[in-house]
């Protein structure tokens, strides 16, 4: 027997390419451009959005049936904030450093679009199991992007990854920089992480047309 | 060669790499399959002549920034003649071999990898080869620096051509200057080799920290470092200073200039209000200056008292007015709209100029701007004059033959 049943599964792995919540549906960008300049910070901020939204997803799942529907956004951003500060408070702890990268990024998850869009979308409609998988599954999704945007700017900009000089010194001109190559700075501003992200989109596009919206 | 063309076109025809045998054939020769006889409409004036024009306007630039290659980097050795004279000093072999060198590795590089692109995007979409890249092609080495790793520029080129153009749909259809993007990429990946004193002469950089070094400051980067330039007026205006490869002679611009206003190439429209613009907001920094409301030792203060007509005299702001700003498809298309459009992209080179000393060639951050308002301004200005004729067609009188048909008429005439 399969550990998860087709639908189940369908759950986690749609977001991951033919429903991610960056990619096709253009949400949490912010994020995404403001923390991908180096690799470490995009894991630590996927890592993070995946326990905010799985526990979130099931938080609001479990009360679907008892929140008056009038508050439900004050309910939903309570969970979030609570949620957010526990992230928060244990990165300051044991990331110091990490969490001043982050700065203010961990703190707006709250407002990250996917996590309140899923709560709407799905949590106030599902039961606490669905919904944990549906808040992995996203943040799976709002990950990966990260993970891959964060590895071409970290790489083309820094010339590392993980803080690892994978291509040489630049200072004492080793490896690739012994021949002349050099850093691109362009991959350490944001606006490249808008094109980094816009040429997945394409590619994503590119492969199934299906995505590709009516004009 | 020509009977083989047609063959090697035939024997393609159909298949997958059918656009790039096309796009050879009619390069050269025209195609056999022309209609002879009858009432057609004949016009040489197709894109390809067109592109072909602004060509021969960018030659001369070309031309003088080979020698001035060579020219900077001797003087930059020897110090510059004391009596200078143009065939002596200035149209030698010596200084056209360090052109040769230097700017015709730029030239081939920028086309061969823009135009590969181009014939890989035409077979993947499956349609003709376009001619866009032609001017690009050539504008790009004009206007980095001589010493531009090649590498470098081997990226910026596709990232340019790919992310400028080919993602919106190709030629005709792109927002921003491919040529710009292009620069702009290389400016933001690799700003120590698009600025500082070492880049604009050939072998400097090499030379750094060497008893034989060299260096060469730009105008603009000596302004906004809080000094003098050395160089005279008549050395700005004929183009003897360091700077980018093709932008330094203002007089072979100006007659390029002129030649595509004659030929009717580029607007008049946009190069007239881009002097305009440029000069109102040199002439308001000035006017701060003999105002006395800048104290002296302000790192603002050489900029903002170069006289404001020099402005077009260095750098990169004649050159971006004429072959860069007049861009047919990024700028604006209504006859005002050309106008504020041009302005703005003066009026805003000047002000970056001056205001950010860490850039100090604003003109492609202007013109780059101004491309993404070109189709505002245009709205704008359509919207203006759909106004102006409501409002005539409201203070006219319209005699219908009977009173009835006048809503019909409104509405036809509006």
């Amino acid at each position: 027997m399969a550990l998860l049943s087709k639908k189940d599964s369908k759950l986690i792995l749609d977001p991951l390419a033919d429903n991610n919540p960056i990619t096709i549906q253009v949400l949490g960008i912010c994020s995404a451009l403001a923390i991908t300049a180096e690799l470490k910070a995009s894991v630590v901020m996927a890592l993070s959005v995946l326990f905010v939204l799985s526990m979130g997803n099931v938080a609001i799942s479990l009360l679907r049936n008892v929140i008056p529907s009038k508050i439900r956004i004050i309910v939903q951003l309570v969970v979030v904030a609570a949620l957010v500060i526990i992230v928060d408070q244990v990165l300051k702890a044991f990331a110091y450093e990490l969490s001043k990268t982050l700065s203010v990024f961990v703190g707006l998850i709250i407002t990250n679009c996917i996590i309140m869009g899923r709560f709407e979308a799905f949590a106030l409609g599902n039961g606490p199991g669905k919904a944990f998988l549906d808040g992995i599954g996203n943040a799976l999704g709002y990950g990966i992007i990260l993970v891959i945007v964060g590895f071409f700017r970290e790489l083309l900009g820094s010339g590392t990854l993980f803080g690892f000089k994978v291509l040489g010194d630049p200072v004492t001109k080793t490896g690739l920089y012994a021949i002349g190559y050099e850093n691109n700075g362009f991959m350490i501003i944001p606006p490249a992480a808008l094109i980094v992200v816009g040429i997945i989109i394409w590619v994503q596009r590119s492969r199934n047309r299906a995505l590709i919206e009516e004009a | 060669m020509k009977d083989k063309l047609h063959q090697l076109k035939l024997k393609y025809q159909g298949t997958k790499m059918a656009p790039a045998f096309n796009a050879l054939h009619t390069f050269l020769y025209t195609p056999n399959e022309t209609t002879h006889s009858g009432g057609h409409v004949r016009s040489a004036d197709d894109l390809k002549r067109t592109m072909n024009t602004v060509i021969m306007a960018l030659v001369p630039c070309l031309l003088f920034g080979m020698f001035n290659a060579g020219y900077q980097h001797y003087s930059a050795i020897n110090g510059f003649p004391e009596n200078f004279s143009l065939f002596e000093h200035f149209l030698t072999w010596e200084n056209f071999l360090v052109g040769i060198k230097t700017v015709l590795p730029l030239v081939i590089i920028s086309y061969g990898v823009g135009l590969a692109i181009e014939f890989l995007f035409a077979v993947i979409k499956g349609h003709e080869v376009e001619e866009g890249y032609l001017v690009t092609g050539m504008l790009v080495p004009l206007i980095i620096p001589v010493d531009t790793p090649l590498w470098m520029l081997v990226i910026a080129v596709a990232f340019g051509v790919v992310i400028g153009k080919e993602v919106f749909g190709g030629t005709g259809m792109n927002i921003l200057n491919p040529a710009l993007t292009i620069r702009a990429f290389l400016f933001f990946a690799y700003p120590t080799w698009m600025s500082g004193d070492k880049v604009w002469v050939h072998e400097a950089v090499e030379r750094a920290g060497t008893a034989d070094a060299i260096s060469g400051e730009t105008v603009l980067g000596s302004l906004a470092a809080g000094s003098e330039p050395t160089y005279s007026l008549m050395d700005m205006f004929y183009g003897f200073i360091p700077g980018s490869v093709g932008e330094t002679s203002t007089l072979l611009i100006l007659l390029g200039g002129l030649f595509l206003i004659f030929s009717k190439i580029a607007s008049w429209r946009i190069m007239v209000s881009a002097v305009l613009g440029s000069l109102a907001m040199g002439l308001i920094f000035n006017g701060v200056v003999d105002a006395g409301w800048l104290p002296t030792y302000s790192k603002f203060y050489a900029l903002m008292s170069f006289p404001y007509w020099q402005h077009l005299l260095v750098g990169g702001l004649a050159f971006g007015i004429v072959f860069m700003a007049t861009d047919p498809v990024t700028g604006s298309q209504t006859n005002r709209g050309k106008w504020i459009y041009g302005f703005l992209i003066g009026f805003l080179s000047v002000m970056i100029r001056v205001f950010n000393p860490g850039y100090p060639e604003g003109v492609f951050l202007a013109i780059l701007l101004m491309n993404v308002f070109a189709p505002t301004i245009d709205h704008y200005v359509v919207r203006g004059n759909i106004k102006k004729r409501l409002k005539r067609l409201k203070s006219a009188t319209i005699y219908p033959k009977s009173s009835d048909e006048v809503d019909s008429l409104k509405t036809e005439t509006a």
